[in-house]
């Protein structure tokens, strides 16, 4: 190994250490020892991380690394799946989101979770997160990443229903679970055919292979691609998987801000972009990633609306924006969506922790028809969400702006359904900012329609990562688009089609304009709410769909989980377990005693039946012994005489 | 050597063999359809020797020592055998008064 040393397996490793420590001793430990423990790891992976991101600013690493001489995990004839790490472009930014969020979330979660039982669980679930994480995210291969893919479901599901004795909770932990293992087997589907067709799981041997051979497209790698997106919209919640997510808000907030809006749900944008160039010979798949991605956008963005709860509004905010960057890597600018990614990251983890914060004041109110009028009772709360409002709205000069219009404009300017796909995408801007407002003066402006509580500001411990979250989302974009694809370019590659087109200086003050559009209707709805517990507009019936979430949970629930439930009742449970299984095993039970009651007779007790039976047996014995010297053949010479 | 050559001429080994198969067998007969707790022991004492008896034969016939040792064995077993197991009979009439086999079934459910 050349260079100086990346410690690239601490990252991941030290977390797990954090893991084990709490996890095993924690009940005994006291809060601060607990909260060193939790803190210290994820610090020195976010040192570790920062130092190998100077290394390569610097020049003294040059990327992509690929770690030589990792342990092998299976070792079959030709393939080969080693732990190496891998640091390119695309896993550094990754892991800087990763580690630094993470560690932001964590310094939150003292001051928030500071009362709970279960504080030293979840510091240890919150660690072993991020070990799996960070796993995901160095993965030299499809498989390794497969682990840290399962990994991050179970430590999500650990913490959706990390206050399990709460029926919601449980079960929210069970449907993120279950929903994400329909698109987990979309994804192991795609491994097997990625095996099967190229031999290996590495991805940059099947970089190479298809470098290789520039005439293979569309066929196989249609289908791997297309295995691959079931993953990610599984663990991305992308039309038709998205329902879990709304659901996991039922965890603890900062979980939200960490796992179910900035790191977590946007493995499977990273993983296309990390497998681009599979995508990239599928225009097919191609489109079915855009669709998927403005369907979401437009779609989650409707449900969010109106909703009332602040977390889920920001749930759906997140299915939304993540649809946005589905969009940008169906129209194969993967550095705009990573781009994207990563502000959203900031922005979306403030709002998260703001809400959070703002649960906090009014001591476990999540309903914003009991919110209202808290500027003045937690100011930095509220100037910190506000920055993190005006940034997902695409206010300009602040992170979303950059990042969401190098989205929708190289969604305009790609061929084919670009244009439509661009007018999803502003129309998805003008919700955005309507709901962001709407969340936004329900929350803070207004009459205090909440008289039981005493809103009080949270502690420093808290406002510190709002304060930093807010400044990064502030500043997060001013690398620009262009300069970040440039950056990103060795790992996704550079979008062929970068000529402007003809409208282009006509897009950012169109997306602007949504923006302003947005705000301008949620301010006249919600600025002065007629009603107490805001504004239900003149038509119901759309209202009503909308805050059923278009009766989606139902539809899956009388679709797929009523006949589900009663196959398994009726045809496993009562035919295969009940009559078949439960049938053979009385068959074979009955079998044996009517055998021993016949067999019971034998032992009668009676000293010489035993010995005939014993004498009996002995003759048998002995006949089959000896009977075919005697009677068989010819009977042997014995005698003596003579010799 | 004299003595054994009247036997290498005048009596086959089957006819011994025979001699003690057949009294084996009146052993097991005897064993399995005698009541009398004495008779019993007695068939038992029988088969022992319808045994040795072939032992004997057979260390005749290969001119090695083994069998006639281990008649011997056997007999010195019998021997001890015979007297714990009269001890037990002798036992057995004082308690019950009987030594009809079928009668002393006191463990019978």
């Amino acid at each position: 190994m050349n260079g100086p040393l990346l410690f690239l397996p601490l990252i991941p490793l030290l977390p797990f250490v954090g893991f084990l420590l709490n996890g095993l001793l924690g009940h005994r430990l006291p809060k601060a020892v607990i909260s060193a423990i939790a803190l210290i790891a994820p610090l020195i992976s976010f040192l570790i991380v920062l130092r190998d991101a100077f290394l390569v600013w610097s020049g003294s690493v040059t990327m992509p690394f690929v770690e030589q001489g990792a342990p092998a995990w299976i070792s079959l004839g030709a393939l080969r799946v080693d732990f190496g790490s891998v640091l390119d472009p695309l896993s550094l930014v990754m892991l800087l989101i990763v580690t630094g969020v993470g560690l932001i979330i964590h310094v939150y979660s003292v001051g928030y979770m500071h009362d709970d039982e279960g504080y030293w669980r979840y510091f240890a679930y919150l660690n072993l997160f991020l070990f799996f994480m960070t796993v995901l995210v160095q993965a030299g291969n499809a498989l390794v990443m497969f682990v840290g893919w399962e990994g991050v479901g179970l430590a999500s599901y650990l913490l959706v229903g990390f206050w399990f004795h709460k029926t919601s909770a449980a079960d929210a932990g069970k449907k993120a679970f279950i929903v994400n293992r329909i698109g987990d087997f979309g994804f192991l589907i795609g491994l097997f055919l990625l095996l099967a067709n190229f031999g290996t799981l590495t991805f940059n041997e099947i970089a190479a292979k298809l470098a290789a051979n520039p005439a293979w497209t569309g066929g196989v790698l249609t289908a791997i691609s297309l295995c691959l997106l079931i993953g990610a919209t599984g663990k991305s919640a992308q039309l038709p998987l998205y329902v879990w997510l709304a659901d996991a808000m039922e965890g603890p907030t900062p979980v939200s801000a960490l796992i179910h809006a900035a790191t977590m749900v946007t493995a499977g944008i990273y993983m296309i972009a990390r497998t681009h160039f599979i995508f990239d010979r599928s225009p097919f798949a191609l489109s079915v990633v855009a669709i998927v991605g403005a369907a979401t956008a437009i779609f989650a963005a409707t449900i969010g609306l109106v909703q009332t709860d602040i977390k889920r509004v920001l749930a759906y905010s997140t299915v939304s924006q993540l649809g946005y960057m589905f969009l940008g890597c169906g129209v194969a600018a993967y550095s705009a969506a990573i781009f994207h990614l990563m502000t959203h990251a900031f922005f979306k983890a403030l709002l998260f922790l703001g809400a959070g914060s703002v649960i906090h004041a009014l001591g476990g109110e999540q309903d914003m028809r009991k919110m209202g009028d808290l500027r003045r009772k937690t100011p930095i709360t509220f100037c910190t969400m506000t920055t993190g409002v005006f940034a997902i709205a695409g206010f300009p000069g602040l992170s979303a702006f950059f990042s969401k219009d190098a989205i929708l404009a190289a969604a305009f300017n790609s061929g084919g359904l670009g244009k439509i796909l661009w007018f999803v995408g502003i129309v998805t801007a003008v919700l955005t900012a309507f709901y962001m407002f709407r969340l936004w003066y329900l929350t803070f402006w207004g009459e205090s329609r909440n008289h039981e509580a005493h809103p009080h500001e949270s502690p420093w411990v808290m406002l510190g990562p709002l304060v930093i979250l807010a400044i990064l989302s502030v500043g997060g974009g001013w690398t620009g688009a262009a300069r970040f694809g440039a950056f990103l370019a060795p790992s996704v590659g550079i979008k062929p089609e970068e000529a402007p087109g003809n409208f282009e200086y006509l897009l950012t003050p169109l997306a602007v304009l949504a923006g302003a559009i947005g705000w301008f209707i949620a301010h006249r709805m919600y600025h002065r709410p007629k009603t107490a517990d805001g504004l239900v507009p003149g038509t119901p019936a759309g209202y009503k769909l909308l805050a059923h979430k278009y009766y989606v949970d139902e539809i899956y629930g009388f679709t797929i989980v009523k006949p589900l439930l009663a196959i398994s009742k009726y045809v496993l449970e009562w035919v295969v377990d009940v009559a078949i299984l439960g049938g053979l095993a009385w068959f074979l039970a009955g079998i044996a005693s009517f055998g021993g009651a016949i067999l019971q007779r034998w032992q009668s007790g009676n000293l010489r039946s035993y010995a005939a039976w014993l004498a009996l047996g002995a003759a048998v014995l002995l006949y089959f012994v000896l009977g075919p010297q005697i009677f068989g053949t010819a009977v042997p010479h014995i005698g003596i005489a003579g010799h | 050597m004299n003595s054994m050559h009247l036997i290498n001429q005048e009596v086959p080994l089957a006819w011994y063999l025979l001699l003690s198969a057949v009294l084996f067998c009146l052993g097991v007969v005897g064993f399995l359809i005698k009541r009398n707790l004495i008779t019993v022991f007695m068939s038992i004492e029988l088969m022992l020797n319808a045994v040795n008896l072939s032992f004997v034969t057979f260390a005749h016939q290969w001119h090695q020592v083994r069998g006639q040792i281990f008649v011997f064995f056997v007999m010195m077993v019998a021997a001890a055998e015979a007297a714990v197991g009269l001890a037990i009979i002798i036992a057995v009439f004082r308690v019950r008064a009987t030594l009809a086999v079928d009668r002393i079934d006191l463990m019978k459910l």
